[in-house]
């Protein structure tokens, strides 16, 4: 049965008509036009549609609309600040993989960043280690994966200068 | 500025076949010049490349200069983009056109101020008389300009030291959006795009081309559906079609179990493995020197082995179509445009006029995966209803269930030796499905036409000629001075499910096979692998990147090997005629292989763009490592089992090593694409560093746990 939910997308309440169980990617994509949380294989296994559901990584493919009711979600257009800006490129996550040039189809980024940013934001000066794994639920298939762990040391470096200037 | 080269009057082959300049250049009222290249972006960064060679011979800046891609109203038909040709075909065919452009709008611009076109420049598309501003731009003068005439070639281009643009680090273009979470890929495409409400599709796919479809029980479809789900049945096609994506989704899951079907494919699973292709028919042929009759020399003897991989793309395959007022749209992620409208035509019998293919961006695709399978269904269901458009997209079981697959390769090499160990005679003997079943090419289908009609005739057998690389015989020459060689290939009939082009073709296994092969003649002879390579190598660029990725690991400090640890080296020129790259690889083997450190050296020729070089050598050795070390995809009944990232594991972030990149500089001489050059080395060095930490050979590609384990055991 379809029903009225208000998500918290980005900083903002927005009402959505769904099915409790239908999962979060088609609200996001088909009903409120946000496309960069990309669909790869809605089996939990690839990392392409991961958002942030209070600040921690989350499946978009799987989890159902009524279980993030009420709930801070963050998708990429969101990355840097309140509202959704699919054209922003700003925010230093994405400075650092735009000056590594880190990606190649680029079909991974979107989930890739919002591991990192969840990453970044309770570990603001993270080991190689611990990046790679908070990486380690995505696929890259291009072989890109040196230049997002280098972006990814980049971005916590210019982070933390922001921080101490 | 330096002299000029005159291009002379041969047009580049692309530019012979769209001799137009309007196929290829437009100035735009927004005062850019728009490019329009037959290839397409497929996260490899040609885009980029072609704007850096448009803007350098048009003396513009980057942000003048646009792309068109994969354009079948306006752009030029390259057919597809393969075989790592883009940088040197469409590149040449680019700046030919627009030191061409640049004449013709110099001679305008002199006839108009009536001087001599000595004394015209250009800056930022402003023309200048003899150093000073006057008021003519490109764009003031374009339009006086016929550009439906055909390229002559006879303008000069400008000469390498000249440039500024080409050879230059440039971002990739595409990424900044790609990293905003716009909508980039075709599968982001929007009602906001003017296309109205989309129709979500989903199909059912045939297990095997000759498969009936028995019986669709559509009421339990609809009830696992949870909505209203329309049917679009033609024979054995089916599409679920909902405006509900999560609807269409759930029908074209719960149809497979829903469907009775008559004729499908009935695979052991032994068919998965390599071994299995010699009990094959196949059609057979030896290129090169005659069989050898004389047995002179020690023989050395070998068989290596590589199994089915997939390109395993990371989305699923999607593309869009749309019919209205007698004219289809298809907006695809395919590899080729034009190729793509007329298989189109040909299918749904449409003239090619009432046909527009666009493309736009997908995940990367690697080779002919699911994409123009995709572009099908989606225009199959459009034609069926006119007015809507149809957003048509793979479930991710049925990419990795029906994509094209590479083909699973048998080789096996025999090489005599002269009294000091140097081969004297070489033969390279190989079994393997074909490498190309595009469809158009009489040798495939797309996929839906096979379900839609009566079975169609079995596709042609065959394989690339070897003028273009060959398809299983790509790389089975070596370059080492060999005084003979053939090879012997059984292009085998019939393989269990469809195979098509994945990166490198045949010589991702060739290379594996005659460099694992080389390092064991080295090494049983006392010498080092990589002098014994230089010492039979009279080609110098080869012998320079193999010093450089030898200096780059240390190779000087390498050690015996056997404890667990190695290092490696393979190397090769793609196709024997394009770039050269030679792999390093140290590694450790407990039970499994722990990368640690990948070293490339490259030499590429001209180089368009370096940055852009390096993520092309290092994706294609880490995607290399990913096909050696962990992939194989595997089958049983109806058709591959191995439908998702756990049954077919990919190399992860936590298994990637270390990667560097030496280029070598080597601007005089041609461009050569690196986009498949290091896969193969990367699979080679990694089998000799195994060899080199265990002190025993494995043949047999994935150089999995249970293999090495295998291995040890049998040593013991």
């Amino acid at each position: 049965m379809t029903q009225t939910y208000t998500l918290v997308i980005n900083g903002e309440a927005r009402q959505v008509q769904a099915t409790a169980d239908t999962p979060l990617i088609y609200i996001l994509r088909n009903q409120l036009g946000l496309k960069g949380t990309r669909y790869g294989c809605g089996l939990e296994q690839c990392g392409c549609c991961t958002i942030l559901i209070d600040g921690e990584p989350a499946y978009a493919c799987t989890r159902a609309v009524d279980s993030a009711e009420g709930r801070e979600i963050r998708t990429v257009e969101g990355l840097s600040g309140v509202g959704s800006d699919a054209g922003s490129v700003d925010h230093p996550l994405q400075q650092a993989f735009l000056a590594e040039q880190a990606g190649q189809c680029g079909y991974c980024l979107s989930g890739v960043l919002m591991s990192a940013k969840a990453l970044l934001d309770q570990n603001p000066s993270p080991s190689r280690a611990e990046i790679v794994t908070a990486l380690d639920g995505h696929l890259c298939r291009c072989g890109s994966h040196t230049r997002i762990i280098r972006a990814v040391e980049r971005a916590a470096a210019a982070l933390s200068q922001e921080q101490t200037s | 500025m330096s002299a000029a080269q005159p291009t002379g009057t041969t047009l580049p082959a692309s530019l012979a076949a769209n001799p137009r300049l309007d196929r290829w250049i437009k100035f735009m009222p927004d005062e850019t010049a728009r490019i329009a290249t037959g290839k397409v972006e497929m996260g490899q960064g040609i885009v980029t490349a072609i704007a850096q060679i448009a803007a350098e011979e048009l003396n513009l800046p980057l942000e003048r200069v646009a792309i068109l891609s994969g354009d079948t109203d306006e752009g030029p038909d390259e057919v597809y983009t393969t075989s790592s040709l883009s940088v040197a075909n469409s590149g040449a065919a680019v700046r030919t056109v627009c030191a061409e452009a640049r004449m013709l709008l110099t001679e305008r611009a002199a006839l108009r101020l009536n001087c001599n076109p000595a004394e015209i420049s250009v800056e930022d598309g402003r023309f200048l008389q003899n150093g000073e501003a006057v008021d003519l731009t490109y764009w003031t003068v374009a339009s006086e300009i016929d550009w439906s005439r055909e390229a002559t070639g006879k303008a000069a281009v400008k000469a390498v030291p000249d440039y500024s643009i080409v050879g230059q680090s440039v971002p990739r273009r595409d990424l900044p959006a790609k990293l905003s979470g716009a909508p980039v890929y075709v599968h982001d495409l929007n009602p906001a795009d003017g296309l109205g409400d989309l129709l979500h599709a989903r199909t059912l796919r045939q297990p095997g081309r000759v498969a009936e479809l028995v019986s669709l029980d559509e009421a339990a479809i609809s009830k696992a559906a949870r909505g209203t789900i329309q049917f679009v049945r033609e024979r054995n096609f089916v599409a679920f079609l909902s405006p509900d994506e999560a609807v269409a989704e759930a029908a074209g899951a719960a149809a497979v179990q829903h469907a009775v079907w008559n004729g499908a494919r009935d695979i052991h699973p032994d068919q998965a493995e390599a071994v299995s292709l010699k009990a094959l028919p196949s059609i057979e042929r030896r290129i090169g020197a005659a069989p050898n009759e004389v047995a002179a020399g020690r023989l050395v003897e070998a068989t290596f082995t590589r199994p089915y991989v997939a390109h395993a793309s990371l989305a699923p395959s999607c593309a869009l179509a749309r019919f209205e007022d007698g004219h289809l749209t298809v907006w695809s992620h395919g590899q080729g445009m034009h190729p793509l409208r007329k298989n189109l035509a040909d299918v749904l019998g449409l003239p090619l006029d009432v046909i527009s293919a666009r493309h736009m961006d997908g995940p990367g695709c690697y080779g002919h995966n699911g994409a123009d399978d995709a572009a099908l269904d989606a225009a199959l269901i459009a034609v069926r209803m006119p007015g809507h458009t149809i957003r048509l997209q793979w479930r991710r079981e049925e990419e990795f269930g029906y994509e094209p697959v590479g083909p699973a390769m048998l080789v096996q090499l025999a090489v005599r030796l002269d009294e000091n160990n140097r081969p004297r005679d070489w033969t390279t003997e190989i079994w393997s499905p074909t490498h190309v079943q595009r469809p158009g090419s009489g040798s495939g289908y797309l996929l839906a036409s096979e379900a839609i009609s009566e079975p169609l005739a079995p596709p042609v057998v065959q394989d690339p000629p070897e003028a273009r690389g060959g398809g299983g015989t790509r790389n089975a020459v070596p370059l080492y001075d060999v005084p003979s060689h053939r090879i012997l290939h059984h292009l085998i009939e019939e393989a269990p499910v469809r195979t098509s082009a994945l990166r490198t073709l045949g010589a991702l296994p060739n290379v594996f096979a005659i460099e694992g092969l080389i390092d064991q003649i080295a090494i049983s002879a006392g010498e080092d692998p990589v002098d014994y390579r230089l010492s039979i190598l009279s080609d110098e660029r080869a012998c320079r990147v193999i010093e450089a990725a030898a200096e780059a690991s240390g190779w000087s400090e390498r050690g015996p090997g056997g404890h667990g640890r190695g290092l490696g080296l393979g190397f090769a020129r793609y196709k024997n005629m394009a770039a050269y790259a030679a792999i390093a690889v140290a590694l450790t083997v407990d039970e499994e292989v722990r990368l640690d450190h990948i070293w490339i050296a490259c030499d590429a020729g001209l180089v368009v763009n370096p940055d852009g070089v390096r993520n092309q050598l290092e994706g294609g050795a880490l995607q290399g490592a990913s096909w050696t070390l962990k992939e194989q995809v595997r089958m049983q009944g109806q058709g591959v089992t191995t439908l998702d990232w756990e049954s077919y594991p990919i190399l992860k972030f936590s298994e990637v090593p270390e990667v560097e990149t030496v280029l070598i500089d080597a601007p005089d001489e041609p461009s050569l694409g690196v986009g498949e050059c290091s896969v193969g080395p990367t699979a080679a060095a990694i089998g000799n560093a195994v060899a080199h930490a265990l002190g025993v050979r494995l043949y047999d590609m994935p150089l999995s746990r249970d293999r090495i384990i295998a291995a040890l055991l049998a040593e013991d």
